[in-house]
């Protein structure tokens, strides 16, 4: 393979996917604590399927547009994404910020904030294999649910899925960010893990919300994470609204991404002004 | 020294000296306990929106209606909180067993498990019990309850007997842990899954969840079952409506439970690990 | 020594793990047939390399662990079945964990560690004033913890080790990391606390010169087992270590390479200082002196001890 000479200012993707399968890596070393995760995930979807099973049937098969199949397939899909999806709003990056080993991060030719949410979407794919896959598949065999009819819906699935998993990590990166400011973001990072899990609609999807609540959740990027990707991996959504929420996802995806990076510049001029 | 003391007192002087002096620290960080005390509230409003948000598409759940579920809710809260407050840093036994501050506690001479426990306290779950007790009251007031001394003493003895079973909840995961360590997650499945099936109406569980958090788990035994029996409501398959006088006995087993779970826990560090 | 006085008494202790290698179980001997007897009194180093098995007996000897085979006694007590009343009698210092509350000031630490072991209040302040004075904790009495410096933070935990007046003290690696300064405090410390109390002292280090200061007895492990049981130079004696005289000469002198029984080491300031190494077997420092003086005036001299890591070096290298 030829190795390219990188210039100054521009920077080649490597870096990042070595950062990535490192993230990958290194949680395949937990294999215990994911099978700690997996029954977690399992009991608590098997808890509800029982209170939502019987919200469908109370509503006589038709709750807001969710049946059996898809509420099951709900169920179990935001069951599975739990590993992957970053709801309680820590990482590592943040402790770093906070105990100014930043610094040595910002002396490395990469971005630092790409370099963050790298690790932490590698750690996320992992997930999904212990986690993940095995959670959709005892719902699937144990419960059964909706799928997707056509292999177009898995590839729009797989797409969502994975920019749920980039949103979730380019939004806690702004909770850290905020530790160049803040002395203390554990306020912050609580309130995180409170909103962003009913915002994604873990507990319950955000369709049931009544209007106005629902309108405050579709204003934050926590659907992005997990309700939409559930929404297309499931084919409760198809076609033209599938690819819109996609292109939902994709402008969150854009918004975080762009207030990381300028928080980031801001925080590395307030560092190096104040001398860390 | 000269001043009467009652054996009481000099008995619980060592826990008393550690509880006292976690609060007095936990006061002391003034702003973090307002950002814990309204994070806290925050979990408790969040857990109650989940519910509230499906009867609003629905009128009646596993045969309850609204305000029957708040007193549900309500119980299970309330005794969850509660337990949480004095109980939930046995979750930290891993931390300790990792950093080896286990051993430290093997150094004073008071029982291990007694001495875990009264190692901390989190103030801030009180925000949340608030919650609970308001959800409880409310469902109180709206329910139509037959007064009598009977249903105090049955809300009374719920009460108490459903903060017992979550404390022990926390014990028997403890226990628990000195096998698992990393994969502490799996005991989540039960204590915190726990809570969340305690606030649901049981009637809507097949028979292997009944089994799980009906009565192994007597999850059923802190809120739904005292709730039917208060309502006078009528019970369900393996769930007759009087078993609802019988939490106090399942306090008793989750306890019993809890216990032994400590015991081979701690024998197996002391025997295996190192 | 009679068992009465006996603070700590093993007999054939031994204890094994069960470690998980890939997929196969196996056993590893972290001690084997240790039978060692302290008596009131004694300061015992306890050495040896990493995993030679010293964590694992002293937390045999609290009753954190169980024995797997032999059986120990702690100041007359079962460690396991007596855990808490051996804990009124035995106070631990592990260099690595801590026993005080990080987020309080030191103070406080100190008197719920007080409340912890039952101390009466007379007994709390006495006690109290005596260790805040001999370790110098005054200055940061009031603050916490997590602000100390390491070597202020360990003499902390020696004063909450040592609260409740043990007879027996057990300090794991004490002075590691400590500065030069922070060590001889320690060090002094603990001669007095033993010379007043009358403290039976175990430690476990890798540094000699707590050993060498602290120490009238060595146990030194190898693997799990016991390789010497006596004194520093005792052992010195049994590798073949030798001593070194070195003397301070009234005129420049040729290089003494002829004193019978000795090794000429080297000279320094022009033949002034001269360093001779002779083996305690076959000659004296006396013998050594008088055959120097004869010669030339000698105005100062000092003996210098083996270096213990190298006698300890010796004795693995011996065994392997």
């Amino acid at each position: 393979m030829p190795t390219s000479i990188q210039t100054t200012g521009r920077t080649s993707w490597r870096p990042y996917w070595r950062i990535l399968v490192a993230g990958f890596r290194r949680q395949s070393t937990y294999r215990l604590a994911a099978l700690g995760g997996l029954i977690a995930n399992t009991t608590f979807g098997l808890l509800k399927v029982a209170i939502l099973f019987a919200t469908v049937r109370a509503a006589g098969g038709d709750l807001n547009g969710y049946d059996i199949g898809t509420i099951s397939a709900y169920i179990w899909i935001s069951q599975g994404l739990l590993g992957s999806v970053n709801l309680n709003g820590r990482s590592d990056i943040a402790t770093r910020i906070k105990d100014g080993g930043i610094v040595v991060d910002f002396l490395r030719p990469l971005s630092v904030q790409a370099a963050s949410v790298a690790t932490e979407v590698g750690q996320s794919i992992f997930a999904l294999i212990p986690r993940g896959l095995p959670t959709v598949s005892i719902g699937v065999l144990v419960v059964g649910m909706n799928v997707p009819s056509a292999a177009s819906g898995y590839l729009l699935g797989a797409l969502s899925l994975l920019l749920g998993i980039v949103v979730s990590a380019t939004t806690v990166y702004l909770v850290a960010a905020a530790g160049f400011w803040l002395v203390e973001t554990r306020g912050l990072q609580i309130l995180y893990m409170v909103v962003s899990g009913f915002f994604a609609g873990l507990f319950v999807p955000i369709d049931l919300f009544p209007n106005a609540l629902r309108i405050v959740a579709e204003c934050t990027p926590f659907p992005s994470m997990l309700m939409y990707p559930v929404d297309v991996l499931s084919g409760r959504v198809v076609g033209m609204d599938a690819l819109g929420l996609v292109g939902l996802q994709v402008l969150w995806l854009v918004l975080t991404a762009l207030a990381g990076h300028l928080m980031t510049r801001a925080g590395r001029r307030k560092l190096e002004v104040q001398g860390g | 020294m000269a001043d009467p003391t009652s054996p009481l007192v000099t008995l619980t002087r060592p826990y008393r000296a550690v509880l006292s002096s976690r609060i007095r620290s936990q006061r002391s960080y003034r702003a973090n306990f307002t950002i814990d005390l309204v994070s806290s509230l925050l979990v408790g409003i969040v857990e109650l929106a989940e519910v509230g948000v499906l009867f609003l598409n629905v009128d009646r759940l596993g045969g309850l209606e609204f305000t029957q579920i708040l007193i549900v809710f309500g119980l299970a809260d309330l005794a969850f909180s509660v337990a949480d407050l004095a109980f939930g840093h046995c979750d930290n036994l891993p931390t300790y067993l990792r950093a080896g501050t286990l051993d430290v506690f093997y150094l004073r001479p008071q029982p291990l498990l007694l001495q875990l426990i009264t190692s901390n306290i989190s103030l801030r779950r009180l925000a949340r019990a608030m919650v609970g007790l308001a959800s409880l009251v409310t469902g109180l007031v709206l329910a139509d309850v037959d007064w009598s001394f009977a249903a105090v003493a049955l809300l009374l003895v719920s009460a108490l007997s459903g903060i017992a079973t979550f404390a022990a909840m926390f014990v028997w995961a403890a226990g628990a842990q000195f096998f698992l360590i990393d994969g502490a997650e799996a005991t989540n499945a039960f204590v915190y899954g726990g809570r969340y099936a305690a606030s649901q109406p049981a009637s809507v569980w097949n028979r292997p969840l009944k089994v799980v958090f009906g009565f192994f788990f007597p999850m059923a035994f802190t809120a739904y079952l005292p709730t039917v029996t208060l309502l006078g409501l009528p019970g369900t398959d393996l769930m007759p409506s009087w078993l609802g006088w019988c939490a106090p006995l399942a306090a008793i087993f989750t306890w019993a439970m809890a216990l032994l779970s400590w015991r081979i826990g701690v024998r197996h560090y002391r025997g295996g690990g190192g | 020594m009679s068992t009465d006085t006996a603070i700590i008494e093993t007999r054939e202790l031994g204890r094994d793990f069960k470690v998980r290698d890939g997929v196969r179980r196996r056993t590893l001997t972290a001690v084997d047939d240790l039978s060692v007897c302290v008596g009131a009194g004694e300061a015992v180093g306890y050495i040896g390399a990493n995993g030679a098995g010293k964590s694992t007996t002293i937390k045999m000897l609290c009753g954190i662990l169980v024995p797997t085979r032999g059986s120990v006694t702690t100041c007359g007590l079962r460690p396991v079945a007596d855990r808490r009343e051996l804990a009124r009698q035995v106070g631990v210092v592990f260099g690595q964990r801590t026993q005080l509350w990080w987020d309080l000031p030191v103070r406080e630490s100190f008197t719920i560690l007080a409340a912890i072991h039952g101390l009466g209040r007379t007994a709390e302040t006495a006690r109290t004033e005596e260790l805040v004075d001999r370790l110098e904790l005054a200055e940061f009495l009031g603050t916490p913890v997590r602000q100390l410096s390491l070597g202020q933070r360990m003499r902390a935990e020696v004063a909450a080790a040592l609260l409740h007046s043990p007879r027996l003290v057990i300090l794991d690696e004490p002075t590691i990391g400590l500065d030069v300064l922070s060590k001889q405090r320690l060090r002094e410390f603990l001669v007095a606390e033993r010379t007043v109390h009358g403290t039976t002292l175990l430690l476990t280090t890798h540094d000699m010169g707590d050993v060498e200061r602290l120490c009238d007895r060595i146990l030194l492990v190898d693997r799990g087992r016991l390789v010497w049981d006596g004194t520093l130079a005792g052992l010195s004696r049994t590798v073949g270590a030798q001593r070194v005289l070195v003397v301070d000469l009234a005129a420049s002198t040729p290089d003494l390479v002829d004193v019978p029984s000795t090794q000429h080491l080297g000279s320094e300031g022009g033949g002034l200082r001269q360093r001779l190494a002779f083996d305690p077997d076959t000659t004296t420092a006396a013998k050594v002196l008088a055959a120097v003086s004869e010669r030339v005036e000698v105005l100062d001299l000092a003996v210098e001890e083996p270096d213990v890591e190298d006698v300890v070096r010796r004795v693995y290298a011996a065994r392997r």
